[in-house]
């Protein structure tokens, strides 16, 4: 899960991490009010979406008055904001960060993952900050120096000083840098975060440490235990399909071809959709029912495929272990009499009870077009797209 | 011969007495030699009672000395099975296999740094289970789809799993053992470790390897295989349509930082000597392509 940059710097706050003075607002009169309360001379104005690259778009302008935060806050709020991230019609802005400006001396990267083969928290941080860390990785590795953080012991100080001192942070910003640091993984941790990134944290002028943006993904799996993170949640910021796939418990994902997809099992679903485009078709969706779907999340599944405009066809690929042929046959026909089906619909069903489930298919009256394996399956619903 | 299980295997079921752990007990109980290999239920609290006369324990360690159990298989839900694994590494079986899918990383973090050391080997989490056709059968897959053979076939998914077994079995190739070793980003046995026990046993004569998006375990192994196996090898990874930076049902399903993406690891596998197919329709007539060649 996702959250806004002001929401994860209230994090780090809370955990020691030191950011700038600001607050989040929702309009113009509030930016204003703000602005007023932080102080000049410099105030910064920062779209909040959950995309990267928002400077690049133009999300993000420093500004020397009040009138000037109105104005600007103006032209963001409501803007449409493309970035790298985001869809060619980009992302609409609804709130913003006004924060007050610093002067910064230097910028660096710190962020935390999960390092999948050595299995434990990595501490990743560079002298190259507020850059694309991805290209830094690629461009010059040597730059990034990595901390592989023992459990039991946590992010101890002099492997924090070790990396401070790597990255250029000098000697007299070192405590803050172990508060900063350490500050970061107990919130990685206690939050069941997969991502945190401080990109930049900066050097002031002053000589002092701040994080300057900061972004936080958390681990759905661990939501049921936070409870003040879900509330974090900013449904505007997602694909109202998923949102809603997500209700009945489907894991669906919307992409940019013309051929609906529905598996069970998301390594099929995704062998599924490669299978379409190596036949010369696009996938429209990632949706995969899970293993126990039932006729009602069947014909949910289909009504969300059916939302999408450029939808010309639709492949239903089972393979029934747990699940049986005749059960989704049944969810399917069902399915297909309830939201009127009109585009052609490829059915591909393997495994338990498949003859029963494909007798009930053959029987429905309905004009499906029966698949013997993936392959006749890819090739009949590429086909039948192209037709529509 | 296989890997991990056999026939003579004494398995206990930890959460055996919620709606899943019975129907999927049950299921293995009916399955090949599952009545004799399926001897204790562990659920804390409900010690004496027993499931289709499979007798029920406080605690893996009763279950273990009672019944001589040295495998356990997991049902517990999410936000206790980790908790769930470290009890059974605890009591010193040699194998567990957990099923449950949506556990926190964290959480797996914390048990995996635990099993440092200790003997135990653990399957997932979120994974099938395995199956040594004719024998045993620990998880959730379809056993009618399986044949008795001599291809071993290992993979991150489950009904991607299925679907490599059917075609091994549509086309005469049984299977000697098949491992789901899970979706998950932090899990026990790799497509590595599993590899070198199939690349051990004199019954497996070829093995596929099913992999998907997120992570850099394929590539892994198949720079082991490069250099030490010697068997032939045919591979399959989903996910070449999928986006980045958008997790693909499974957890661990996620093209980010810069690697875990398809095409990369085909690659790697390709250039490490694995007959690569981009069709997951053929994995089948790959392997029978290779074996016939």
């Amino acid at each position: 899960m996702k959250i806004h940059e002001y929401q994860a710097k209230e994090i780090l706050r809370q955990y020691g991490v030191p950011t700038p003075r600001g607050s989040v607002c929702f309009s113009v009169d509030e930016a204003v009010a703000v602005a007023q309360q932080l102080g000049g001379p410099v105030w910064v104005i920062k779209a909040q979406i959950h995309a990267g690259g928002r400077g690049q778009g133009g999300g993000v302008k420093v500004v020397n008055s009040v009138q000037d935060v109105g104005t600007r806050a103006g032209e963001i709020l409501g803007m449409q904001l493309v970035t790298h991230q985001t869809n060619a019609n980009g992302q609409l802005v609804r709130r913003l960060l006004v924060e007050e400006g610093v002067q910064i001396a230097k910028e660096y990267y710190v962020g935390m993952v999960i390092d999948r083969s050595k299995q434990r928290v990595v501490l990743m941080a560079s002298s190259e900050g507020g850059m694309d860390i991805e290209a830094v990785a690629a461009r010059s590795p040597e730059k990034i120096h990595k901390v592989w953080i023992d459990p039991s012991s946590g992010l101890i100080d002099a492997e924090v000083d070790v990396v401070a001192r790597q990255i250029g942070i000098p000697n007299v910003a070192l405590a803050q840098a172990r508060a900063c640091f350490k500050g970061l993984y107990q919130a990685f941790v206690e939050k069941d975060a997969m991502l945190a990134e401080i990109n930049p944290l900066v050097l002031t002028a002053d000589q002092n440490l701040l994080a300057l943006d900061a972004k936080i993904n958390f681990d759905s799996n661990a939501l049921f235990r936070h409870s003040e993170i879900v509330a974090l949640r900013d449904l505007d910021e997602e694909d109202p399909a998923e949102v809603e796939a997500s209700q009945f418990d489907l894991s669906y994902i919307s992409l940019t071809g013309n051929i609906g997809c529905l598996v069970n099992g998301a390594g099929l679903a995704m062998a599924t959709m490669d299978i379409i485009k190596l036949y010369g078709g696009m996938p429209a969706n990632f949706l995969d029912v899970g293993g126990g779907a039932s006729k009602e999340k069947v014909t949910e599944a289909f009504k969300l495929m059916l939302k999408n405009p450029n939808l010309c066809a639709i492949l239903v690929n089972i393979f029934g272990g747990i699940m049986k042929c005749d059960v989704i046959a049944e969810g399917v026909v069902a399915a297909a009499r309830e939201v009127h089906l009109k585009v052609p619909l490829v059915v591909r069903l393997e495994g338990t009870n498949v003859d029963l489930g494909k007798k009930i298919l053959a029987e429905s009256g309905l004009p499906i077009i029966s698949a013997v394996d993936m392959a006749d399956a890819a090739a009949k619903v590429v086909t039948a797209a192209k037709g529509a | 011969m296989s890997i991990l299980i056999n026939k003579n295997t004494k398995v206990m079921t930890q959460g055996m007495t919620g709606k899943v752990g019975q129907f999927h007990t049950l299921h293995c109980k009916n399955y090949a030699n599952g009545a004799n290999c399926f001897v204790a239920g562990v659920t804390p609290g409900k010690a004496g009672q027993s499931y289709e006369g499979i007798p029920i324990f406080n605690s893996v360690m009763e279950a273990s000395a009672q019944t001589g159990a040295t495998v356990s298989v997991i049902y517990v839900p999410p936000p206790f099975a980790a908790a769930a694994i470290d009890e059974a590494v605890a009591a010193g079986l040699e194998l567990v296999i957990c099923i449950t899918e949506g556990i926190p990383v964290h959480d797996m973090l914390r048990t995996r740094y635990k099993m440092q050391g200790k003997k135990t080997l653990l399957i997932g989490p979120n994974c099938p289970g395995l199956i040594t056709p004719d024998e045993i059968k620990i998880g959730i897959m379809p056993g009618h789809i399986h044949r008795k053979g001599r291809i071993g076939v290992v993979s991150r998914s489950g009904t991607l799993t299925y679907e490599a077994v059917w075609q091994l079995t549509e086309l005469g190739f049984g299977q000697s053992s098949c491992v789901g070793i899970g979706g998950d980003p932090i899990n026990g046995m790799k497509h590595l470790s599993v590899m070198k026990l199939f690349n051990d046993d004199p019954e497996t004569d070829a093995v596929v390897m099913v992999g998907e998006i997120g992570g850099s375990d394929e590539e892994e192994c198949a720079r082991w295989i490069k250099s030490n196996m010697q068997k032939p090898v045919v591979g399959f990874i989903a996910g070449i349509t999928a986006p980045r930076g958008k997790r693909m049902g499974h957890a661990g399903a996620i093209i980010s930082g810069g690697q875990g993406g398809a095409e990369d690891k085909l690659a790697v596998m390709e250039e490490c000597g694995i007959q690569i197919t981009r069709n997951p329709a053929e994995m089948g007539k790959v392997m029978k392509h290779v074996l016939k060649g």
